[in-house]
């Protein structure tokens, strides 16, 4: 195929995509053609929609590739879609920044650096599915390990997780670890859709607080 | 400690519903909400000052009968524990040793750990966000859009902003009258019904406009909960001018909709 015409049918496949369209997935479907041209004719897509002055453009978001609107023409979009939903709140927002930075993480890491109970913020971020349970941490009591989802880098349109404004100060306490974590079963990445995850009951029991898992410094100096 | 608001009122004010904080803040932002409020520099906190109004907040809201936290009274503990440590003179014998931290190190510490992300969460936020400014065709129903604002710039208010707000109208109240003990009949039901047809008639309503110069005492306080009530079930948005402005009262939520919730989760 000569590239403009691949360039339609990519066109054509990340319209008709829901969720932003994986190179894996265009190379599952185009065969034959490798992720370096890909990349190549997605690049050369994006520079011809921002010469072209078009309502919509192609952008690189949660590792896929989308069609979204302008942020200049917002205004007239909610106009037309009257959209009530609600936002989030400061805490669930904040809950959310954590989790984002310092995943995978269990809720005792979340309540001490917020000092206050998370679990009714941990369960509305978990229905919002910007959160997702990504295993549990291989310490007595097993507690849950969080983690964002993709519909998180999607509505904060980052490209993946190292996307992420950069959180001063912060590197000098090391990447994430991710030792002792057990994983649940593979997920369908391959589709690049978020699966509704239903928070396992107990997600919110007591009872994983209980566990110390590590020798971390008490709560308080009392 | 006394707060001076409620010196009057004692006991028998006995409020209808235990209003669950769960969703609201803890005790950290309430420091970090005291000191940018007093305009204090972080790291040379006065824990005297702190410590007392911080204590008054927690009064208040005991006062209210919202469910205090335990870690809101940890955190209080730990505020004395500090300030008798402050108190104490650096003992000289020690000297040579190490130099002992300052009491408050760790506090701060963890003060400024959450400040950083907090900052970090407005910085997510402030991007353009899907459904907010960027659109794609439709395939989220239930996403994090919101209705234009025109106070967007200034954001959400914190429980704190409200306790303020809401103290401000109790002082202003006139000085202890008989107060008329009228039967009416307050219930926190029935004030959000009554705050949600005002919301569903205009666009938006006033924090002040909730109360008049003849609002009872106790009215206000109803009212109070059930705004913290509606807060809690999101059938209303709070937002605040600018820092320690005019705060106003949106609802995402439509007559229709919103009288369904009330009945169903309102008892």
């Amino acid at each position: 195929m000569e590239d403009a015409q691949l360039k339609e049918v990519l066109e054509a496949l990340i319209f008709v995509s829901e969720t932003p369209l994986t190179l894996d997935r265009m190379k599952e479907v185009l065969g034959g053609v490798s992720k370096r041209d890909l990349q190549r004719l997605l690049a050369e897509m994006m520079e011809e929609d921002r010469k072209s002055g078009r309502g919509i453009h192609l952008v690189e978001v949660a590792e896929g590739f989308q069609f979204r609107t302008r942020p200049e023409h917002a205004d007239w979009v909610r106009r037309l879609k009257k959209t009530k939903s609600t936002a989030l709140s400061q805490p669930s927002l904040e809950t959310l920044a954590i989790i984002a930075y310092r995943q995978p993480v269990v809720r005792m890491d979340i309540e001490r650096i917020r000092g206050v109970d998370s679990g009714g913020v941990l369960r509305n971020l978990l229905e919002k599915k910007l959160i997702k349970i990504i295993g549990k941490k291989d310490v007595p009591g097993k507690p849950l390990v969080y983690g964002t989802s993709k519909k998180f880098l999607e509505v904060f349109g980052l490209k993946d997780l190292a996307d992420l404004p950069t959180l001063k100060d912060l590197e000098s306490l090391g990447p994430p670890s991710t030792e002792g974590l057990l994983p649940l079963e593979e997920e369908g990445q391959t589709t690049g859709e978020e699966k509704p995850e239903e928070p396992p009951p107990g997600a919110d029991e007591p009872e994983e607080r209980n566990h110390e898992p590590t020798a971390e410094a008490p709560k308080d100096p009392l | 400690m006394e707060s001076p608001l409620f010196y009057r009122e004692p006991e028998q004010m006995e409020l209808p519903l235990k209003v669950r904080l769960e969703t609201f803040e803890g005790p950290l932002d309430l420091l970090l909400y005291l000191i940018k409020k007093n305009e204090i520099d972080i790291y040379d906190i006065p824990i005297s000052v702190i410590t007392q109004q911080y204590l008054e907040y927690l009064e208040m809201m005991k006062n209210l009968n919202l469910d205090v936290a335990g870690e809101f009274l940890l955190m209080a503990a730990t505020l004395l524990h500090i300030k008798s440590k402050m108190l104490l003179p650096a003992t000289e014998e020690e000297e040579g040793e190490k130099e002992e931290e300052d009491p408050r190190a760790e506090l701060v510490r963890r003060l400024l750990e959450y400040q950083r992300f907090k900052e970090a969460a407005q910085q997510l936020v402030k991007g353009p966000l899907l459904d907010r400014e960027v659109f794609v065709r439709s395939f989220f129903g239930d996403s994090l859009a919101e209705k234009e604002r025109e106070e967007k710039v200034s954001g959400e208010v914190t429980l704190f902003d409200l306790l303020e707000a809401m103290k401000k109208v109790l002082e202003a109240l006139p000085e202890e009258e008989f107060q008329e003990i009228s039967a009416e009949h307050l219930n926190i039901k029935d004030k959000i019904l009554h705050i949600m047809e005002r919301l569903w008639e205009g666009d938006s309503m006033l924090f002040s406009d909730l109360y008049t110069a003849s609002t009872s005492r106790r009215e206000i306080v109803v009212t109070f909960l059930a705004l913290l009530e509606l807060l809690r079930l999101r059938m209303i948005r709070v937002y605040q001018g600018e820092t320690f402005g005019t705060i106003r009262i949106f609802s995402p939520v439509g007559p229709e909709e919103g009288r369904k919730t009330i009945e169903e989760r309102i008892p």
